[in-house]
């Protein structure tokens, strides 16, 4: 990258959070430095630190050490989400004790990207792996020219579904939003205790409801932000579907990740959940009373017929523009995310990004007993083939997702409605991303 | 609050013949009134519920805790085999927390207390100039919250590279502008200058009159300001979280919190009944603490309203 067009993209911003941004977006010269040969690398040997929760992370750090004598991976969990993002914020904007290595949500990527504060891994040989990642993952670690992460999972939607409440109250899987409504009413009118689902306002599913919905409720290109949550045909498919729902409080108000949750996923009394692929490894541990009675079936679509899907949730691993040891770090995440380190944690219950994996025979035929003996994976695979493409996050999607319960959580609590909450929450973050030198229309 | 003010500013003696002077009845035959009764009642049980629901649950296994009444016992009584658990969970890290967090509040508190006791005494019973400047900069610290400071000291730590140290916690935990206020007001009331004046006569150094005369006098504050910079620092959430990454450092209150966000995990496990168990016990020492310390704190009022 030129200095020159780094230095007039900083003037164009007047946020001090987010400067860099112009410049990740003209300067196109990707570095044609020499690869990193990850061989003589480790063979060197040396210490990362590794900011991460992911718990199959553990046995894949030990794996890479046994393999690796002189090498030495500090795995350190310093929170999960968000509070990893302030400890990784705080440690950029103080310059110092930041990590080699650290665990990056898909969603919160462009935050950290726009600001600069991670290495561009196409310098490092990244551009060769185009192929091996699955489409929705993989864009989402580009960042303009820039591979900002390597892919470390994905959780592409399905429609997790309590088999034996269906059988009891005779209701068919749904195939199409409107079937699942009528599910919903069907099921709680049986039983006042029944609910289809639970939400108290999780922006994550809202947001996968409108990716899926076709809808792109926001665009970036470049500084230029635009926000459109009133007009846009996924939001108003979201809204009108969710209020329905709310008005007929078809929706049980728990919390998701609460106690009540897990509570009510194993008795079904939340009898389905559209959830990311990620989830059966939640549910056997931490719903094990609910084993035998769920199933996974594809998403509900708004059409009838069609095949879409979205993704909710997955994460990266991306290592941070001032990092210390950046070539052990490029060589461990390679290590973690496209080489032996996939397989091992696909045996601890993740869910791969990676084409090999996802299209393995032995991966699809995997029989999950918590599923009855279901071949689940085949539903999540088929899901990550049909996720629609064009969708983007926001900048400044981390905040964007915390002030979510501000504006549209009310509409959860009867206060206002889904369509005025997402028209309040559009008006906040056009007001937040103009504050932080973007153009937001 | 209220409590510490009556402390400092009302002594015994006034506050009951206060109470004999009142229509509401004597200390010996307290006039009874119902809506105050129901009042009390009613606080009391509000703040009681969930401690009770904290040692309840405490009891119970993940399961029983997701299927039966929260007020009341589940199907296993699981206290010991969670305590267990709890205590050997993650190579016994929840231990760890628990040396850190006494650490924290052994030096952290223990320090600030002794800080706040000189300085209150040095500024109640010494004239030198600057004392009013002292005193508007005391009451202007008072009023700042610790969170609002917590980010400019993070990146000040930062640069001096003590962040992910105990020291980043323990240093910023020593200044305790209120103690030091409380200290200051209690010193002027409780320490009679005629008393050091004698001492002084009898030729004692400044030094042997803190040690020997005033600090006994001091005592009921010191314990007060103690109270009040363990619960502070037992309890801090923010600094710690800011400050540390390594959990190895981490107190027990941001451990719990990790071990509860562990659920809301692709991956992760919940383990709400070791969150609910390590709460329970985290809880325990802070009890101990209050009940023994107390015990000081109102023998050290009896002494000093004898001495008047």
């Amino acid at each position: 990258m030129t200095s020159t067009i780094r230095r007039t993209g900083r003037r164009v911003l007047i946020g001090t959070a987010f400067t860099g941004v112009a410049a990740l977006a003209l300067a196109g010269c990707s570095g044609a430095d020499a690869e990193v040969d990850t061989e003589a690398v480790v063979e060197e040997g040396g210490t990362i630190t590794v900011w991460a929760w992911e718990p199959t992370l553990d046995q894949v750090v030990e794996d890479f050490e046994a393999d690796n004598p002189g090498v030495t991976v500090d795995l350190v969990n310093v929170g999960t989400g968000i509070d990893s993002y302030t400890a990784l914020q705080n440690a950029i904007t103080a310059g110092n004790g930041l990590p080699d290595v650290a665990q990056v949500e898909y969603y919160a990527l462009p935050q950290f990207a726009l600001q600069d504060s991670l290495q561009d891994l196409s310098d490092y040989g990244a551009s060769d792996l185009d192929g091996t990642y699955a489409p929705g993952p993989w864009s989402s670690v580009q960042s303009g020219d820039a591979i900002v992460g390597l892919p470390m999972d994905s959780g592409p939607m399905a429609l997790f579904y309590n088999k034996d409440v269906f059988d009891e109250y005779g209701i068919e899987v749904p195939t199409t939003w409107d079937e699942y409504l009528e599910a919903a009413r069907t099921l709680h009118e049986a039983n006042p205790d029944m609910y289809i689902t639970n939400d108290s306002g999780d922006a994550g599913l809202a947001s996968s409801i409108m990716w899926q919905a076709g809808g792109t409720p926001w665009t970036v290109d470049g500084t230029n932000v635009s926000l459109d949550l009133t007009g846009d045909e996924g939001a108003k498919r979201y809204s009108d579907l969710w209020q329905t729902m709310l008005d007929e409080e078809l929706i049980s108000p728990i919390a998701g990740w609460s106690d009540e949750w897990f509570a009510g996923l194993a008795d079904g009394t939340i009898a389905t959940l559209p959830i990311g692929a990620w989830m059966p490894a939640n549910l056997e541990g931490s719903a094990p009373d609910g084993a035998g009675a769920w199933r996974v079936a594809p998403m509900p679509q708004w059409e009838e017929g069609e095949v879409t899907s979205s993704e909710n949730g997955g994460s990266s691993l991306a290592i941070p523009a001032e990092a210390e040891n950046k070539e052990l770090a490029y060589a461990f995440i390679e290590y973690a995310n496209a080489g032996d380190g996939v397989q091992t944690r696909i045996d601890g219950g993740a869910f791969p990004a990676t084409v090999a994996e996802l299209e393995s025979d032995e991966f699809l035929n995997a029989e999950f007993d918590y599923f009855g003996g279901q071949q689940a994976n085949q539903v999540f695979a088929d899901s990550s083939a049909a996720v629609v493409e064009g969708w983007q996050y926001l900048p400044f999607q981390v905040y964007a997702n915390t002030v979510f319960g501000d504006s549209v959580g009310q509409a959860f609590l009867g206060d206002t409605t889904v369509a005025d909450g997402l028209a309040d929450w559009e008006e906040t973050l056009k007001k937040y991303g103009a504050d932080q030198g973007f153009t937001t229309d | 609050m209220s409590t510490t003010t009556r402390l400092v500013t009302v002594r015994p003696g006034a506050a009951r013949q206060g109470a004999r002077r009142s229509s509401a009845g004597t200390i010996d035959r307290p006039r009874r009134s119902v809506l105050l009764t129901v009042l009390t009642g009613i606080i009391l049980v509000y703040s009681l519920i969930p401690l009770i629901w904290l040692v309840i649950n405490a009891t119970k296994t993940q399961s029983d805790l997701f299927s039966t009444f929260g007020l009341w016992f589940g199907r296993d009584f699981a206290l010991f085999d969670n305590i267990a658990r709890a205590l050997t969970y993650d190579d016994g890290i929840f231990l760890r927390w628990f040396a850190n967090t006494l650490l924290y509040v052994v030096v952290g508190a223990g320090g600030a207390t002794l800080l706040a006791v000189l300085g209150g005494y040095a500024l109640a019973k010494y004239e030198f100039p600057g004392r009013k400047a002292v005193l508007a900069v005391i009451i202007g610290a008072v009023a700042v919250p610790g969170t609002a400071l917590a980010v400019p000291t993070f990146l000040m730590f930062s640069s001096m590279g003590l962040t992910n140290t105990p020291w980043s916690v323990i240093i910023p935990s020593l200044i305790s502008p209120f103690g030091l206020y409380l200290m200051w007001t209690f010193a002027a009331e409780a320490v009679p200058t005629e008393l050091m004046e004698a001492a002084r006569i009898d030729g004692a150094s400044e030094f042997r009159i803190f040690w020997q005369v005033a600090i006994r006098l001091l005592a009921p504050g010191m314990v007060t300001v103690l109270l009040f910079t363990m619960v502070a620092t037992w309890n801090n959430y923010f600094l710690p979280l800011i400050m540390l990454r390594d959990p190895d450092w981490y107190p027990l209150i941001i451990g719990l919190n990790q071990w509860n966000a562990q659920a809301a995990t692709a991956g992760g496990t919940a383990i709400f009944d070791l969150v609910l168990t390590g709460s329970l016990l985290t809880i325990v020492p802070l009890i101990i603490a209050f009940l023994f310390l107390q015990r000081f704190w109102q023998s050290g009022l009896a002494a000093g309203s004898v001495k008047e």
